[in-house]
C-alpha cells in the first residue's frame, strides 16, 4: 500500500462522516418474537409470518431494543427525542421480504450526540481539528484528544442473506435466508468531523467500546454485528463549503475504513488536482487490490418513498423509562478510565489497557478490593503481564480466567509486605492457572515463600562472598556493579526464596564492614 | 327451517339443543349450491371442513360443554382474510396457491365463540374497487337484480348474506368495501372505528384505513358479531386497547332524545331523488320516534375522494410490493434477471385497476412529489377529521345516504372516476378513523330502472360510539323492518 498523502503537505483536507450499523443484543427481533442473532443457524429456522413479509401480517415493536437503543443513546451521549417515527423505505430486492425496510427517517429516536477519544501520536490544533504536527514528530503514547459528534440515531431492522453458492457449489439462482431479516439495528450517523483513516480507527475503537461496555451490542464485526459505510469529499483548507462526496461500502474492517479513506483521499487528490471534477458516487472498497470501486452513480439510485409507517404507532421516549434506561447504564469507558488514573493513580496506559474490556475492568477492581493502597500498582502489573500474557496467547477470556481476581490481590499484597519476591509470585500464579488452586496456597504448598530472616540471608550472603572472592574484592573496592554476581549467588544458594531487598542491604553491609 | 333465522336465533337454538349445527349447516350448503352457480358469491365453499367442524360443535353440546356466542352460525369469509391452511387470494393471480399459514385475529375470534366457517368470498382485487368485477376470477352478481352488481369490494359477502347462503360474512372496509356492498344487497353492513378491530392477518390495502366488519341481516347480528372480532389485540399495534362494551341496551332502539345530524353537504351532492326520499323518509321516522333533527355542516368532506385517492393508493403501493414471487404466489417463469423476474411476475399477477392505484401512489410519494400529494392528502384528512368532531359536538349521529344511488349494471361504471365517485359518502369515515353502519331503509319505487332495489342508509358516530349506531339502525329496523331479498322468486 502507498502512503496517502498528508492533508497539510497539499493544501486540501478530508472531510469524512461515518454510518454504522450496529446490531442490538436483544433475544429476539425488531418486530416479531423469531430468535435474534441466529444468522450461523440452520437456513430458514428463525423466521415467522412477520419477518418473512406474509400477506396480512403486522409488526410489534420489540420494547427490550427500544431500551437497548436508547440506553445508545444516552452512552453516545444524545439527547432522546420525546416522539420518533417509524417509515417505510421502500425498494426491491429479493433478500427484503416485504419489499420495504421498516427504519425511521425525518424522526429518529437520537440526536445530537458524541464519542471523545484518543488519537495515538496526533497533535490537535487549536481549530480542534485533528492533523499530524507540521513537524512529522510524533507525541508521546495518549496523542491528541478529539471528538466526532453525531448527527442522529435510528432505529431499523436488518434485511435477509442471498446465498449465491453452498460452500464452494455455485447455485444455478440463489437462495434466501431469513434468518437476519427483521434483527434489531441501529444506525450511528456521525458529522463530518473525521479527517483521517487514523482518526476514523480511533472512532470506531472507542465506539466500539462504549456500545459493548453499554451492554448494547456484542459488536462481533465477522457476525456483521457492526458495519460501517463512509462518506468522504476533500476540500481546500479553510474553505467552508464541503466538495462532492463519495460513498464507500463493503467496509469490514475498521483497517479497511482507515485504508478505503486515506486511499480514496488520494485518489479525490489526485482527480482535483489534474483539474477534474469529483462525480457523487457509491463506491465499493475492494480488500485484496487495496482499491475503491465505482459501485453505482447516485443519480440513478433509488427514491425511497419513505413515508410513516401506518402500522405503527410513533415512539414516544417516556420519562420514566428513560430514567430507568439512565439509572441502569453502567460507567463509561472514559469516565473509568479517568477514575482508574485518580483514585488508583494508575497511569494513562494501564488504565487504557483495563478499561479496553468491561470485564477486565471489574476484574480489577475486584482484584484490589481491600489491598494496600501500594499494592495495586504491583496487581496492575500481574494482570497486564501475567494474565493478559496468557489471556492472549490461549485466546481464552476474562470470563473464563482459572485465577480468581481475589488471588491477584492476595499475591500483590504478599509482594508488596516482602513475604513473596515478584519472581516467586510469578511462579505461584503459573502454577495456579495450570491447577486451578488459589495462589495462596501455593505459595505454602510449594515452599514459595521468601524467606526475610536476617540470620539465614547472612548465611548464604557470606557463602556467596566466600565463592565469589573477585566479586567480594571488587565490591570492596567500592565496584557496586559486582553485586549483580553476588546477588545472583545468594538466590542460586536459596533457590529464589531470600528477600532481594534485605539480600541487597546485607551485601552492601558485609562489603562495607 | 333454519335460513330466515338470525345468527343469534341460530346460535340460541344450537345451544339449547333444539336444533343441530350439522343440520343448520346443511341447509345453508343446500342453498349455497342452488343458488351461488348465478350469483356466484364464493371464490371457495369448504364444505368438507364445514362439515367436520359442525360435527365437531354438536357432539361437544351432547357432552354437556357450553357453546360459545355464535354456536353453529354458519360464516363467510371476504377471500382476504387468513384461515390457517386455506388459500387466500385476495381475488388475484398473484396470490393464486397461497395457503396462509395462520389464521387471522378475526377467524381465530369467530373459531374461539364456535361459529362455522364456510368459505371465502368474491371481492375486488385487493379490495380495490366498488362493485367486484376487479375480482381477477369473475364478477359476482346482485341477489335482488342478476344484472347488477352487489358493490364491492366485499361484494361476495354482501350477497351471500342477502341471498341467504350465510346469516354472517365477513368484509373489509377502507372506503366503503363493507357498507356500499351491503347498501346495493339490502344487508346491515358496519365498519367499525379503526383500532376496534385487530388487522392482524387481514391482508393489506391501505392500512390506515383498513377495518374489519360484519355483514348480516339484522342489527342485532351485526352487533353481536362485531364484540365477538372486536377487542384488543397485541399483534396489531394499532389495535385500541379499550375493552369491547355491551351494545344491548342499544339494540333496545330507543330513538327519543337522539340527536340526528344531516350533513347540508350530502344533501346537496344530487343524489339519486328515490335515495334522496328514502333516506329522508327514515330520518322522519325516527323523528317521529322522538329523536331530533339538526343540520350539521362538514366543510372539508368535498376533498374527501381526492385525499382517499392519494392516501389508499400510496399505502396500497408499499403493501403490495411485497408481491415479488420470491416466497409465495405467482412466480412467472422464464426471466433472466431479478428485475425481469418481478416486471413479470407483477406485470402478469396484477390485474389493471391494481396496477392503475399502484401507480398512482407510487408518484403521490415520490421524491419532490411527496408534499404536492401525501403530504397535502393527509392534511385534508386532518380537516376533515375535525369537521366531524364539531359535528360530533352537537349530534349523536350524522345520516347520510350509503351511496348516491342504488347498485349499478355490470360495466356501467367503466370510467375509473365514475366508479371512484359512489364511495363519496363513504370514505369520509374511513379517513376520520370513525365508526359507520349502512342499513337497509327501503326499496326503491317509481317505475324507474332502479325499482325494487334496495337503498341504504348510512349512519356515522364518533370513534368508539358503535353503540349509537346501533340504536339509531336498531331504531330504524323496528320502525321499517328490512325487506327480505325476493331471489327464490327470481330463480
Amino acid at each position: 500500500m502507498t502512503g496517502a498523502p498528508t492533508s497539510s503537505a497539499c493544501g486540501f483536507e478530508m472531510v469524512a462522516g461515518l454510518e454504522v450499523h450496529c446490531q442490538l443484543a436483544t433475544r429476539t427481533k425488531l418486530f416479531c418474537g423469531c430468535a435474534n442473532g441466529a444468522s450461523g443457524a440452520e437456513a430458514n429456522t428463525a423466521i415467522c409470518p412477520v419477518c418473512t413479509g406474509q400477506p396480512g401480517s403486522l409488526p410489534v415493536l420489540n420494547g427490550a431494543a427500544v431500551e437497548l437503543a436508547f440506553k445508545a443513546g444516552l452512552a453516545l451521549e444524545c439527547r432522546l427525542a420525546e416522539r420518533s417515527v417509524f417509515a417505510r423505505k421502500n425498494y426491491f430486492y429479493p433478500d427484503l421480504p416485504k419489499a420495504y425496510q421498516i427504519s425511521q427517517y425525518e424522526d429518529p429516536f437520537a440526536l445530537e450526540g458524541g464519542v471523545s477519544f484518543q488519537i495515538p501520536g496526533v497533535a490537535v490544533e487549536a481549530g480542534g481539528r485533528a492533523s499530524r504536527p507540521p513537524s512529522g514528530r510524533a507525541l508521546a503514547a495518549g496523542g491528541a484528544s478529539k471528538r466526532v459528534r453525531l448527527h442522529r440515531i435510528h432505529l431499523e431492522e436488518d434485511a435477509g442473506k442471498l446465498l449465491h453458492a453452498i460452500g464452494s457449489r455455485e447455485l444455478d439462482g440463489s437462495l434466501v435466508d431469513f434468518n437476519r431479516c427483521g434483527a434489531p439495528l441501529i444506525e450511528i450517523v456521525t458529522e463530518p468531523d473525521v479527517s483521517s483513516g487514523k482518526e476514523a480507527y480511533a472512532f470506531l475503537t472507542a465506539l466500539k467500546e462504549v456500545l459493548i461496555f453499554a451492554g448494547v451490542s456484542d459488536c462481533d464485526m465477522e457476525r456483521g454485528e457492526l458495519r460501517c459505510d463512509a462518506n468522504i469529499s476533500v476540500r481546500r483548507k479553510g474553505d467552508p463549503t464541503l466538495g462532492t462526496k463519495v460513498e464507500i461500502k463493503n467496509l469490514n474492517s475498521f483497517k479497511a475504513v482507515k485504508e478505503a479513506l486515506d486511499h480514496e483521499f488520494g485518489r479525490q487528490l489526485g482527480v482535483l488536482q489534474a483539474g477534474g471534477r469529483i462525480l457523487q458516487e457509491t463506491m465499493l472498497w475492494n480488500a485484496d487490490s487495496h482499491r475503491t470501486e465505482a459501485m453505482r452513480v447516485k443519480e440513478e439510485a433509488h427514491d425511497y418513498r419513505y413515508f410513516p409507517d401506518p402500522d405503527l404507532v410513533p415512539l414516544v421516549a417516556e420519562a420514566r423509562l428513560v430514567e430507568r434506561v439512565r439509572g441502569a447504564l453502567p460507567e463509561l469507558p472514559a469516565s473509568r478510565r479517568r477514575r482508574y488514573i485518580a483514585a488508583f493513580g494508575l497511569s494513562e496506559y494501564d488504565s487504557q489497557v483495563l478499561v479496553s474490556e468491561r470485564a477486565l475492568g471489574d476484574y480489577f477492581e475486584e482484584a484490589v478490593k481491600g489491598i494496600p493502597a501500594e499494592a495495586i500498582k504491583v496487581a496492575v502489573n500481574l494482570i497486564t503481564t501475567e494474565l493478559l500474557g496468557r489471556l492472549n496467547s490461549g485466546k481464552s477470556t476474562i470470563q473464563s480466567c482459572p485465577v480468581p481476581p481475589a488471588s491477584i490481590g492476595g499475591l500483590a499484597s504478599l509482594i508488596h509486605d516482602g513475604t513473596l519476591s515478584t519472581r516467586l509470585a510469578k511462579e505461584a500464579f503459573a502454577r495456579a492457572w495450570e491447577t486451578g488452586k488459589a495462589p495462596e496456597a501455593l505459595v505454602a504448598e510449594l515452599g514459595l515463600v521468601q524467606v526475610s530472616d536476617e540470620g539465614q540471608v547472612k548465611e548464604w550472603v557470606k557463602a556467596a562472598l566466600q565463592s565469589n572472592p573477585k566479586a567480594a574484592a571488587d565490591l570492596k573496592a567500592g565496584n557496586d556493579r559486582a553485586i549483580g554476581a553476588v546477588v545472583g549467588a545468594v538466590m542460586k544458594l536459596s533457590k529464589g526464596k531470600a528477600n532481594p531487598g534485605l539480600v541487597n542491604r546485607l551485601i552492601k553491609e558485609a562489603a562495607s564492614s | 327451517m333454519s335460513l330466515e333465522r338470525s345468527a343469534s336465533r341460530i346460535a340460541a337454538d344450537i345451544s339449547a339443543g333444539r336444533t343441530s349445527a350439522a343440520e343448520t349447516l346443511e341447509a345453508h350448503l343446500e342453498r349455497i349450491r342452488r343458488l351461488d352457480p348465478r350469483v356466484k358469491a364464493f371464490i371457495k365453499v369448504r364444505e368438507e371442513e364445514a362439515r367436520r367442524r359442525a360435527r365437531e360443535i354438536d357432539e361437544r353440546r351432547t357432552r354437556g360443554k357450553k357453546l360459545g356466542l355464535l354456536a353453529g352460525v354458519p360464516v363467510a369469509v371476504k377471500d382476504n382474510l387468513c384461515v390457517k391452511g386455506w388459500e387466500t387470494t385476495c381475488a388475484s393471480r398473484i396470490l393464486e396457491g397461497f395457503h396462509a399459514p395462520y389464521h387471522s385475529a378475526a377467524a381465530e375470534r369467530l373459531l374461539a365463540e364456535d361459529a362455522v366457517l364456510v368459505g371465502k368470498t368474491n371481492l375486488d382485487e385487493f379490495a380495490m374497487g366498488s362493485s367486484t368485477e376487479n375480482s381477477a376470477f369473475f364478477a359476482t352478481a346482485n341477489p335482488w337484480d342478476l344484472d347488477r352488481v352487489p358493490g364491492g369490494s366485499s361484494g361476495g359477502s354482501a350477497a351471500a348474506v342477502a341471498a341467504g347462503m350465510v346469516p354472517v360474512a365477513l368484509g373489509s372496509d377502507t372506503g366503503g368495501s363493507v357498507r356500499q356492498p351491503a347498501g346495493f344487497c339490502g344487508v346491515v353492513g358496519v365498519k367499525p372505528t379503526y383500532g376496534l378491530v385487530s388487522r392482524y392477518g387481514l391482508v393489506a390495502f391501505a392500512s390506515s384505513l383498513d377495518q374489519i366488519g360484519p355483514l348480516t341481516r339484522t342489527v342485532e347480528d351485526a352487533a353481536l358479531v362485531l364484540s365477538v372480532i372486536g377487542g384488543h389485540d397485541p399483534r396489531d399495534s394499532t389495535s385500541s386497547p379499550r375493552p369491547m362494551p355491551d351494545f344491548s341496551e342499544a339494540l333496545a332502539g330507543d330513538a327519543r332524545g337522539l340527536k340526528v345530524g344531516l350533513p347540508k353537504e350530502c344533501f346537496a351532492a344530487g343524489a339519486d331523488p328515490e335515495v334522496e326520499r328514502l333516506v329522508m323518509g327514515s330520518v322522519k321516522a325516527l323523528e317521529k320516534l322522538g329523536a331530533s333533527l339538526v343540520e350539521v355542516s362538514l366543510p372539508h368532506a368535498k376533498h374527501a375522494i381526492s385525499a382517499y385517492y392519494l392516501i389508499a393508493p400510496a399505502e396500497a403501493s408499499s403493501n403490495l410490493a411485497r408481491y415479488d414471487g420470491v416466497r409465495y404466489g405467482l412466480r412467472a417463469s422464464g426471466a433472466t434477471t431479478v428485475d425481469e423476474d418481478y416486471a413479470q411476475t407483477r406485470g402478469s399477477g396484477f390485474g389493471p385497476e391494481v396496477k392503475r392505484r399502484i401507480m398512482l401512489g407510487t408518484y403521490a410519494l415520490s421524491a419532490g412529489y411527496y408534499d404536492a400529494y401525501y403530504g397535502k392528502a393527509q392534511r385534508a384528512r386532518a380537516l376533515i377529521k375535525r369537521d366531524f368532531e364539531d359535528a360530533f359536538g352537537k349530534v349523536d349521529v350524522v345520516a347520510t345516504p350509503t351511496s348516491p344511488a342504488p347498485a349499478f349494471r355490470f360495466g356501467e361504471k367503466a370510467e375509473p372516476m365514475a366508479m371512484y365517485l359512489s364511495d363519496v359518502f363513504t370514505v369520509t369515515a374511513n379517513l376520520a378513523g370513525i365508526p359507520g353502519i349502512s342499513v337497509p331503509c327501503g326499496l326503491a319505487m317509481g317505475g324507474g330502472l332502479t325499482q325494487g332495489l334496495p337503498v341504504g342508509l348510512q349512519f356515522l358516530a364518533d370513534s368508539f360510539r358503535e353503540d349509537l349506531l346501533f340504536r339509531a339502525a336498531a331504531a330504524l329496523e323496528k320502525e321499517r323492518p328490512f325487506a327480505e331479498c325476493p331471489l327464490q322468486a327470481i330463480l
